[in-house]
């Protein structure tokens, strides 16, 4: 399975090891082989932590944007049990990049808004490449409202490098529409889980990502800005992106230190792309475990909370006043 | 009134691709802009600035036509080129000064400092640049927030000024907008915002300063559900977060005549989609036009159009 997945410079240690286990199981099997593969597969295992432990920031933004990443698409086979997709805006169009419709989570009905890449090239052109249009807000706006009229609960999968920059996209009100969208679920009547299951891209992020309950996977990133955008304006010049993602600090550790988010949720060793079922298995958990601990809220208590949650965030020093 | 398309003079519609074209040399990405507010104009009263790239004293270039400007005049029409109708850059003090009755302003929250979180570092340190940018505006971050009187109407007003870090919005900022807002919910007070911020979300702060949209806007949310007024009123430049948090989120949106007004700052836009963009793009014209504005209000009207609004609001 692996041999099928494009390989990060970073992984060199992993997929060498892989390829030998790949050609020994291909041979005829002796005894000795049969030690020599176990002896390496003890081996892979070791490798995939040290290689997934020791990840720097730079390197975590490779792993989040890995074509083999599973996206919301896949997490909605392996996480969900059915999912019902509703298309479009009622007033532009329909936005790829954004997935919007009914899903079941266990017992649970919801609605699940989330970022969506593509897989094949042509997809991802769809898509922009999970960057969404302000139809994209809009539809996922409208979808929110439809959740809290019956009560649905709504699941936010977030995977965005940023809200798309274009021209359409300004005409079009892109500010306008994230600013809104956060508005709107700040408020929203229902209980609101999201997870940043890959890239956490800014204010494209963050416009699907006012809920109750916030995650990030353990290699995805979630950032005022990309490091290319912020290492062109401080550093001019994209080639100190590495710099730039260190500075920033938005890696699921630091983002849980700030307490900007409730939880880490582990990769397999490898990650998430090496392992897809065994990471949805996680998220689900995850998400099951958020939504029950929420359901049961009234909504006046649930929306307080909310306002709280996101109130306490920031730091900054405050003299006594005189 | 608010639309002075048509009787510019041909200079002009060049100063709107200047305006933006100037902008376009900062940065990419939703939070940047970096356009260095025109040197302030000399205000003898207030702490000394270095300028830069402008001559000092009686004269200034206007950023709009690029006609030499004798400052005092411009002063009196409140930083305005008397030629072009260019809006230049006014300081949270001086909007304040203009827009609220002499000595009504009470200063909120004026006790909240920024820090440095991430222990930042870019080519400088980030609580290095705090304390250069405090000493060479005189302000401790890029809002000034209180109540007032706008025509004996009493508000809760805020203002970010786009000379410290570009305006941007980092915890300080959003904590002074958040207690503002909820300040103006308790008291049923008008919250006008007026924003200058073409630095969007503090990068600086990083997540945390993202996180203040956020928050910022859902007190705007409480103080919507609890029919409270607010009027939001956008200056050059307005961008990046701030423009898609609280800028965007008024019952009406004001904006002075061509400002610099977007998401995503125009190189970004051009490195991404590879054309040429419009001319005008992203000015307070090009958002009247696809809808987004309610009006274009001239720096000299300003308090009387907002006075005007707060009446039919109930206010």
């Amino acid at each position: 399975m692996s041999s099928a997945l494009h390989r990060l410079p970073l992984e060199k240690p992993i997929y060498q090891i892989e390829d030998r286990i790949s050609q020994l199981e291909a041979a005829p099997v002796g005894a000795q082989e049969q030690e020599e593969l176990r002896r390496l597969k003890r081996e892979l295992v070791e490798v995939q932590k040290n290689v997934f432990g020791s990840l720097d920031p730079w390197q975590t933004v490779e792993v989040a944007r890995h074509p083999n990443r599973p996206k919301t698409s896949d997490y909605l086979s392996l996480v969900f049990d059915e999912f019902v997709e509703l298309h479009g805006d009622k007033a532009f169009g329909d936005d790829p990049a954004m997935l919007t419709g009914f899903a079941k989570l266990e017992q649970h009905k919801v609605l699940v808004v989330g970022h969506q890449k593509g897989k094949t090239l042509a997809e991802r052109q769809a898509c922009h490449f999970g960057c969404a249009h302000p139809e994209g807000y809009r539809k996922a706006m409208g979808k929110m409202r439809l959740a809290a009229k019956y009560g649905l609960p709504v699941i936010c999968l977030i995977d965005t490098p940023g809200a798309y920059p274009g021209i359409g996209a300004e005409e079009r009100g892109q500010a306008q529409v994230i600013a809104e969208s956060m508005f709107l679920m700040a408020t929203l009547p229902v209980p609101i889980v999201c997870a940043v299951i890959g890239e956490g891209g800014s204010g494209g992020a963050l416009g699907i990502g006012v809920g109750d309950r916030v995650a990030v996977l353990e290699h995805a990133y979630y950032s005022v800005i990309s490091p290319e955008g912020c290492a062109g304006i401080l550093w001019k010049s994209v080639e100190f992106k590495a710099d730039a993602a260190r500075a920033l600090r938005f890696r699921s550790r630091d983002l849980k230190e700030f307490g900007v988010i409730d939880a880490v949720i582990e990769e397999p060793a490898g990650g998430a792309h090496r392992h897809p079922r065994q990471m949805a298995t996680r998220l689900k958990t995850w998400l099951v475990r958020s939504l029950r601990s929420l359901v049961d809220q009234p909504t006046d208590t649930l929306v307080a909370e909310r306002y709280e949650k996101f109130r306490r965030m920031g730091v900054f020093l405050e003299e006594a006043a005189s | 009134m608010e639309r002075r398309r048509s009787p510019r003079p041909s200079t002009v519609t060049t100063a709107v691709g200047t305006a933006s074209g100037n902008s376009a040399s900062a940065g990419t990405e939703p939070a940047e802009v970096a356009t260095r507010p025109p040197a302030k104009p000399a205000e003898s009263a207030t702490a000394p600035r270095t300028k830069r790239g402008v001559p000092e004293g009686l004269w200034q270039k206007c950023e709009g036509c690029g006609a030499t400007i004798y400052r005092k005049e411009a002063e009196e029409m409140q930083n305005v080129c008397p030629q072009c109708g260019f809006h230049w850059y006014v300081s949270a003090a001086q909007r304040i000064a203009q827009l609220l009755d002499d000595g009504t302003f009470e200063e909120c929250d004026a006790n909240l400092r920024p820090t440095d979180p991430l222990g930042f570092r870019d080519k400088k340190a980030y609580a290095e640049r705090i304390v250069s940018e405090q000493k060479r505006t005189g302000m401790r971050d890029a809002v000034v927030t209180g109540t007032g009187m706008i025509r004996a109407r009493r508000v809760a007003c805020g203002v970010t000024d786009s000379s410290f870090i570009m305006g941007s919005m980092g915890s300080v900022v959003g904590e002074r907008l958040t207690r503002l807002v909820e300040r103006a919910t308790a008291g049923k007070l008008p919250l006008i915002i007026i924003s200058a911020s073409g630095g969007g979300a503090r990068m600086h702060e990083g997540i945390l300063s993202l996180m203040q949209m956020a928050k910022v806007s859902a007190a705007l949310a409480r103080h919507s559900q609890a029919g409270g007024l607010f009027i939001s009123v956008l200056t050059n430049p307005t961008m990046g977060g701030v423009a898609a948090s609280f800028a965007s989120l008024g019952d009406l949106c004001f904006a002075e005549p061509r400002a610099l007004i977007g998401f995503a700052g125009p190189r970004t836009i051009k490195a991404t989609i590879r054309v040429e963009l419009p001319k005008g793009f992203q000015t307070s014209e090009f958002l009247l036009e696809h809808g987004f504005i309610d009006r274009i209000v001239a720096r000299k009207d300003l308090k009387s159009e907002i006075a005007r609004a707060i009446d039919y609001c109930g206010g």
